[in-house]
């Protein structure tokens, strides 16, 4: 077929199953020490620099990475199950998560051996914070649009410019940055972009806070002033960022934190509705919990493809797009099943909170990291149609 | 079900079959149902309608997989030939023990309800609504009983009373009425969840054959969209027709995921548990939805044309409305599950997924 889509039936290895009791075991010990409550929404993906060095030392950072770079050479499924434990429990992963899913990849392709050296360890150890510094004000979702400019100096290059919506900028160590360094040509407007390792106590880089709708200060603006980057900080080809899209972005695509970001908003109206609901509510969350079925097997079998050495890039998308949609919708379908329940008053009042966070924030989820747009332009592609 | 399902000798022959005997603008185009009969005799011949029996109960003994790896071709080209009914049908026969007949068999009851019974003389008693394909067949396996234990019955058609009428795609769908109809055998089931085996066995089978259908949607619809002009363009490079067509491609993966998972467990294991009913209640719910949405996409891609009575698509869209309907509806299977999540608890729904 020409437009064969192609799900492998892909189960979880039984080392996969011994390690999601050992993570569970150790969720379950910080959750009774009060690091973070269970199923809570405006806590997942927070910063807490403890909690990730006791991760880092479990070795679930980089846990697919070589042992040089402090990896543990564990399979790709073995990092899906720890990945999706921590992002049910709303942990708190903001300090590694950036690092251990896509910015240590990335290093561990294109950086020289002794950056690797220096800083891969650091990411497993849980000590080292990422962020990503690709949107500009006048560049989002076009990423070829990029201005700010890296011009080459002595020994190294000069940058200058603004990046905008970074999240996590405030708290980061290094940031991976897409700059400009020649201008696009005209048969390749992609043409003239360098992926930088930027360390962000460099002179000349100021992160500002900026605000999100639910008033947190999360991401940031950053701004570079002749800010100079050493030459073996350029990654990859000078000019040719463009070319280094790889499997990587079908791991970041297709990951379960891409339909799981609100998924306690279902567990609570689990809790709201009861052991008998209505007819109503059973209905409502016997689709959810089909739907949820669903997508996890896509997005199991993706990572299993991507482990197996094959590249089900159509497929890594189509998660992306049908996951953080789901995610996206879920808290209006649980407002929805839970408008009649009967709840008792301290339920309802937790209930609320948790939704009343997952309505705020559910906006951003078909736009960070690639809006639903462009992402169904990549499908279109996949189809053929352009 | 196989990793390379479409490299599968079973999966060729299937396909070759269907392409030879059952072009879907030759079908359209026929008068009569003269091709029929042709087309039964080569699957037959290839042992794909007893593919779930084992050879010693008269069957080809294929593995499950490979049966429904046969299912989602069927699916593909939408025909109206009961090769799902019979496999079902010989999957409870072989299950309970009892030796298929060659022919066509059909299943009873379609409906989550059930409302069959068998008393003493193995005596059938009961109505069964939208039984596909009755008037056609010449066994009908009829399932009784309901909870954890069911009986399964094999019973000649005649011993029936059979209305006919049609199912949406036009096929044949009949009322279905056994008044003290002795079996010729008799045999038992188990399962350990609150769904009988020939709902889960159906379920689980137009799940797959629905994936198909869609597959066939998908690429006809996207082959369209690169043909059809319209503006001085191919429809194609409109940015909205993209974004509706990988939207048909996101139901169509969703259906082939998740139609494929319940198939992997069935054919991995043959106790009727808890992990059977999620990933079969779910398959028929998540299925049944992407029916629903993909068809809507297909149509709206091919405008008037795939409106009428000679274009091949509303063979597919018509089935994937009517297999909606059968072996329980999203809704119904969706209420099961949800009790049963909801009665084990809010902490409990994220371990069940995962099991998964």
């Amino acid at each position: 077929m020409s437009t064969a889509i192609q799900f492998d039936q892909v189960r979880l290895p039984a080392a996969a199953e011994e390690l999601r009791r050992e993570v569970r075991a150790f969720l379950a010990e910080e959750i009774a020490a009060g690091t973070f409550a269970p199923f809570n929404g405006s806590i997942s993906g927070g910063f807490n620099a403890e909690f990730s060095r006791r991760v880092g030392a479990k070795g679930w950072i980089g846990m697919t990475w070589p042992k040089k770079y402090g990896g543990q050479e564990r399979s790709f499924l073995e990092r899906y199950v720890v990945t999706e434990e921590f992002r049910v429990a709303s942990a708190p992963v903001g300090l590694h998560f950036t690092a251990d899913r896509q910015s240590g990849p990335i290093l561990l392709r294109y950086a020289p051996e002794h950056i690797k050296m220096d800083i891969l360890p650091r990411i497993t150890r849980g000590e080292c914070c990422f962020c990503i510094g690709m949107s500009e004000p006048n560049s989002g979702s076009d990423l070829f649009a990029a201005q700010t400019k890296a011009t080459k100096t002595e020994g190294g290059w000069l940058v200058n410019g603004t990046k905008v919506w970074t999240s996590n900028a405030h708290n980061a160590d290094y940031m991976i940055g897409l700059f400009r360094t020649s201008p696009p040509t005209k048969e390749n407007r992609r043409h003239g972009l360098t992926s930088f390792l930027v360390d962000m106590k460099t002179k000349g880089i100021t992160a500002n806070p900026i605000r999100n709708l639910t008033g947190r200060h999360e991401f940031n603006e950053v701004v570079f002033e002749d800010a100079f980057m050493p030459d073996d900080h350029v990654l990859g080809q000078i000019d040719g960022a463009w070319k280094q899209a790889t499997s990587e972005l079908a791991y970041e695509r297709s990951g379960p934190e891409r339909f799981l970001e609100t998924i306690y908003v279902l567990v609570e109206l689990v809790r709201v509705l009861g052991d008998k609901p209505d007819l109503r509510g059973a209905e409502g969350i016997g689709r959810l919990v089909a739907q949820l079925h669903t997508l996890r097997r896509m997005s199991v079998s993706v990572n299993g493809m991507l482990q197996a050495g094959k590249e089900p890039v159509l497929e890594g998308s189509i998660v992306k797009d049908m996951g953080t949609l789901w995610e996206q919708s879920l808290p209006a379908r649980v407002r929805d099943l839970a408008a009649f329940a009967k709840a008792s008053p301290s339920n309802r009042e937790s209930f609320e909170q948790q939704l009343a966070y997952a309505t705020m924030i559910a906006p951003k989820l078909t736009i960070q990291g690639g809006t639903t747009e462009v992402l169904r332009g990549i499908i279109a592609r996949g189809l053929g149609l352009r | 079900m196989s990793e390379a399902a479409d490299d599968s000798i079973v999966v060729d022959t299937t396909t070759r079959i269907f392409k030879d005997l059952a072009d879907p603008l030759e079908l359209n185009k026929a008068k009569d149902e003269s091709w029929k009969a042709p087309l039964w005799q080569a699957l037959e011949e290839a042992g794909l309608p007893l593919a779930w029996v084992p050879d010693e109960l008269g069957g080809s003994g294929a593995s499950i997989g490979d049966g429904f790896d046969v299912l989602r071709v069927a699916g593909r080209s939408a025909t109206p030939v009961p090769l799902a009914e019979t496999l079902i049908a010989g999957w409870l026969l072989a299950r309970a023990g009892i030796a298929a007949p060659a022919g066509i068999m059909t299943v009873a009851p379609v409906t989550l309800e059930g409302g069959l019974t068998l008393g003493t003389g193995n005596a059938v008693n009961g109505v069964a609504m939208g039984v596909p394909f009755a008037s056609e067949a010449g066994h009908i396996v009829a399932v009784a009983g309901s909870g954890k234990r069911s009986s399964v019955a094999l019973l000649e058609a005649k011993r029936a009373r059979i209305s006919k009428g049609q199912s949406l795609a036009g096929d044949a769908k009949c009322e279905v009425a056994f008044e003290n109809a002795s079996a010729v055998a008799v045999g038992e089931l188990e399962t350990a969840v609150g769904a009988s085996p020939v709902a889960l066995i159906g379920a689980a089978a137009r799940a797959m054959q629905m994936a198909g259908a869609l597959e066939s949607a998908l690429e006809m619809a996207t082959a369209y969209a690169k043909e059809r002009i319209a503006f001085e363009r191919k429809i194609g490079q409109f940015q909205a027709v993209q974004h509706n067509l990988a939207k048909l491609a996101g139901e169509t993966a969703a259906a082939l995921a998740v139609a494929g998972s319940a198939a992997d467990t069935l054919a991995a294991q043959s106790a009727l548990d808890d992990s059977v009913f999620l990933e079969v209640a779910s398959a028929k719910i998540r299925v049944g939805e992407a029916a629903g949405a993909g068809a809507a996409i297909a149509h709206q891609v091919h405008g008037a044309i795939g409106f009428t009575l000679e274009h091949a698509l509303q063979r597919l869209t018509r089935r994937l409305w009517a297999w909606r309907d059968e072996f329980g509806t999203e809704s119904e299977w969706a209420v099961l599950l949800g009790n049963k999540i909801a009665a084990e608890g809010a902490d409990q729904l994220w371990p069940t997924i995962a099991a998964r």
